[in-house]
């Protein structure tokens, strides 16, 4: 359980995040919604103990600033943006770097290790790839292989930062519905996304980020997501270009957690 | 395997110099040696006392040179990279030839250690582009400091007198034409040291690969691990130039061989490259001694063949790494 208190970070003078104060819990999907810029990933990197920053973050109702970066990592499971990488390692050896906070030796993943990886590697369809060279692969498989990093290190929570932002339609509707199956398979997960469709058509709860760090809403997405808040966020729509809320699909409701 | 190559190799190399001993004779000087056979092999002194110590140095110094070069090029997220283009054997070199020119009350390894550190601080730190290190900025960083610190040296040169520039010429192109028991004794126990302390790093060395945010949130951390590896890394480096000066590419050719062989995996491209690392130094420096009549400097070898190896690599990888 991810429960964030308080917390304010500033670069030099510039204040990033404000007043940010929510608790999500397991089996939540929650949307961190907000436009570039607003400190959906300085909140994350702050959530993740990379920044110092004024406030509290509890994981279990323990302060994370007491915690080293491996008992964070068995807690905490970040999936980035998909990216390359100068290294040609496998989707195999990609996957298996998630299991290093679970690692007792010094020298990498035992059997056991490695049979997790193979199952979580075939959860997201991409078993017959699993000895191709990661950088090979197309975007969206690239950021499958990251999600199943993240589910191969086996924690409480998944922190995803853009998944679909590089995607194209078919694989943006395919990682959403990967992350909200693993939502209603329990997983506490946050995401951060820029497209109030999405926040619509997938998720429980949104934390809405305005301009100045601060949350601007937090609700079920159908309440929350409405034409004012969106045209708040992105003052350059002018009136007309307005968001129209798309129906959420019938197989996905809120009110399924409940 | 590899480390069998390594001893067939080193023994081939014994055979050959200046004049060609039999095989059966070095393996008599060994057995000898060992108070197997009557010692009263004619190629006692030239096997043992010279080519022996020299090949062993030229192994260790490979080791040393390879796996340094694939620890770099693995904490700083960068396959381009070696010990000589971060500019860490020029400010090696610089520490080597400050100890020539002046008294000071540290041993000259020392002083290679700390100017080879100093250098491949200054280079990182000049790269930084946007709290990133791109290939390209990291790559010309390496460079200036490189050039910087050989400037320096190449003042030195002017300023020494006879017996001094005798003894700082060595640094420029390298060898082991000096080559002591002596040096073995202490060079070949710290490179099999430091190789292995890389090597016990080689997995959370492929999480430090991922970029340091990634690294992080898999559990390692970071800064102390890239301080580990720079200081070990910069400590072989040093030993490695202080005995033969500085020899270019050897950090760039053997990893890239062994990434070829093993993949990525830092865990098998360390040792891997340790073992070939010490069998192509060797093979230089035997080609050093024997395709003419005089000594040709090994640096001139590896030379030859790395850069362009090196243009090789930039036309075919960069663009597939995305990262310039």
């Amino acid at each position: 359980m991810l429960s964030v208190e308080r917390l304010a970070f500033a670069y030099e003078d510039r204040q990033v995040l404000d007043e940010i104060g929510f608790t999500t819990g397991p089996g939540e999907l929650c949307a961190l919604f907000g436009p570039n810029g607003s400190g959906k990933s300085t909140l994350y990197r702050c959530i993740l103990g990379h920044l110092r920053y004024q406030g509290y973050v509890r994981l279990d109702g323990v302060d994370a600033r007491t915690l080293t970066p491996l008992q964070i990592a068995q807690r905490i499971a970040y999936v980035p943006q998909q990216h390359t990488n100068p290294f040609p390692y496998t989707v195999f050896d990609m996957v298996a770097m998630g299991r290093n906070p679970h690692l007792g030796g010094v020298f990498g993943p035992r059997r056991a290790d490695l049979e997790i990886c193979e199952r979580v590697i075939d959860s997201v369809g991409l078993l017959d790839d699993s000895q191709r060279p990661y950088h090979t692969l197309s975007g969206g498989q690239r950021q499958l292989v990251l999600i199943a990093r993240a589910l191969a290190q086996q924690a409480a929570l998944l922190l995803l930062d853009e998944p679909t932002a590089s995607l194209d339609y078919g694989n943006q509707i395919l990682v959403w519905s990967i992350i909200q199956s693993l939502a209603r398979q329990g997983a506490e997960v946050l995401v951060c996304t820029h497209d109030p469709h999405h926040v619509l058509q997938f998720c429980d709860r949104v934390l809405a980020l305005g301009r100045a760090g601060r949350f601007i809403a937090d609700g079920p997405p159908e309440a929350t997501v409405t034409p004012e808040l969106v045209a708040t966020l992105y003052p350059q729509l002018r009136d007309g270009q307005a968001f129209s809320p798309v129906r959420r699909g019938a197989t996905v409701r809120a009110s399924d957690i409940e | 395997m590899s480390s069998l190559a390594v001893i067939v190799i080193a023994v081939v190399s014994i055979t050959v110099g200046a004049y060609l001993i039999p095989m059966g004779d070095v393996l008599a000087v060994f057995g000898a040696r060992l108070g197997l056979m009557p010692a009263d092999n004619l190629h006692s002194a030239v096997v043992w006392d010279i080519r022996l110590s020299r090949v062993l140095l030229a192994g260790a110094v490979g080791a040393a040179l390879a796996t340094s070069g694939a620890a770099y090029q693995g904490t700083f997220r960068n396959p381009l990279i070696e010990p000589y283009i971060l500019g860490v054997s020029a400010g090696a070199a610089f520490g080597a030839g400050l100890a020539v020119m002046v008294d000071l009350p540290l041993s000259m390894q020392v002083l290679a250690f700390l100017f080879g550190l100093a250098a491949v601080g200054l280079t990182y730190s000049l790269a930084r582009v946007r709290g990133e290190r791109p290939t390209l900025t990291l790559l010309l960083a390496g460079i200036v400091i490189g050039s910087f610190f050989s400037a320096i040296f190449a003042l030195f040169q002017y300023v020494g007198t006879d017996e001094q520039l005798r003894r700082l010429v060595f640094w420029i192109l390298g060898g082991f034409y000096r080559a002591t028991w002596g040096e073995v004794v202490i060079v070949v126990p710290a490179t099999v040291a430091g190789v292995i302390w890389l090597w016990r790093l080689g997995w959370p060395l492929n999480l430090l690969s991922l970029g340091d945010d990634e690294a992080r949130s898999l559990g390692v951390d970071p800064k102390p691990l890239r301080r580990v590896v720079i200081v070990v890394s910069t400590a072989l480096t040093a030993l490695a130039v202080s005995v033969s000066g500085i020899i270019a590419w050897v950090g760039l050719l053997v990893p890239h061989a062994a990434r070829l062989i093993v993949g990525p995996d830092q865990r098998y491209v360390i040792p891997l490259s340790a073992t070939l690392g010490a069998a192509f130094v060797m093979i230089c420096d035997d080609l050093a001694r024997t395709i003419s009549t005089g000594e040709v400097p090994i640096g001139v070898i590896t030379s030859i063949l790395g850069a362009p190896y090196l243009i090789y690599l930039l036309r075919t990888r960069v663009s597939q790494m995305g990262s310039v």
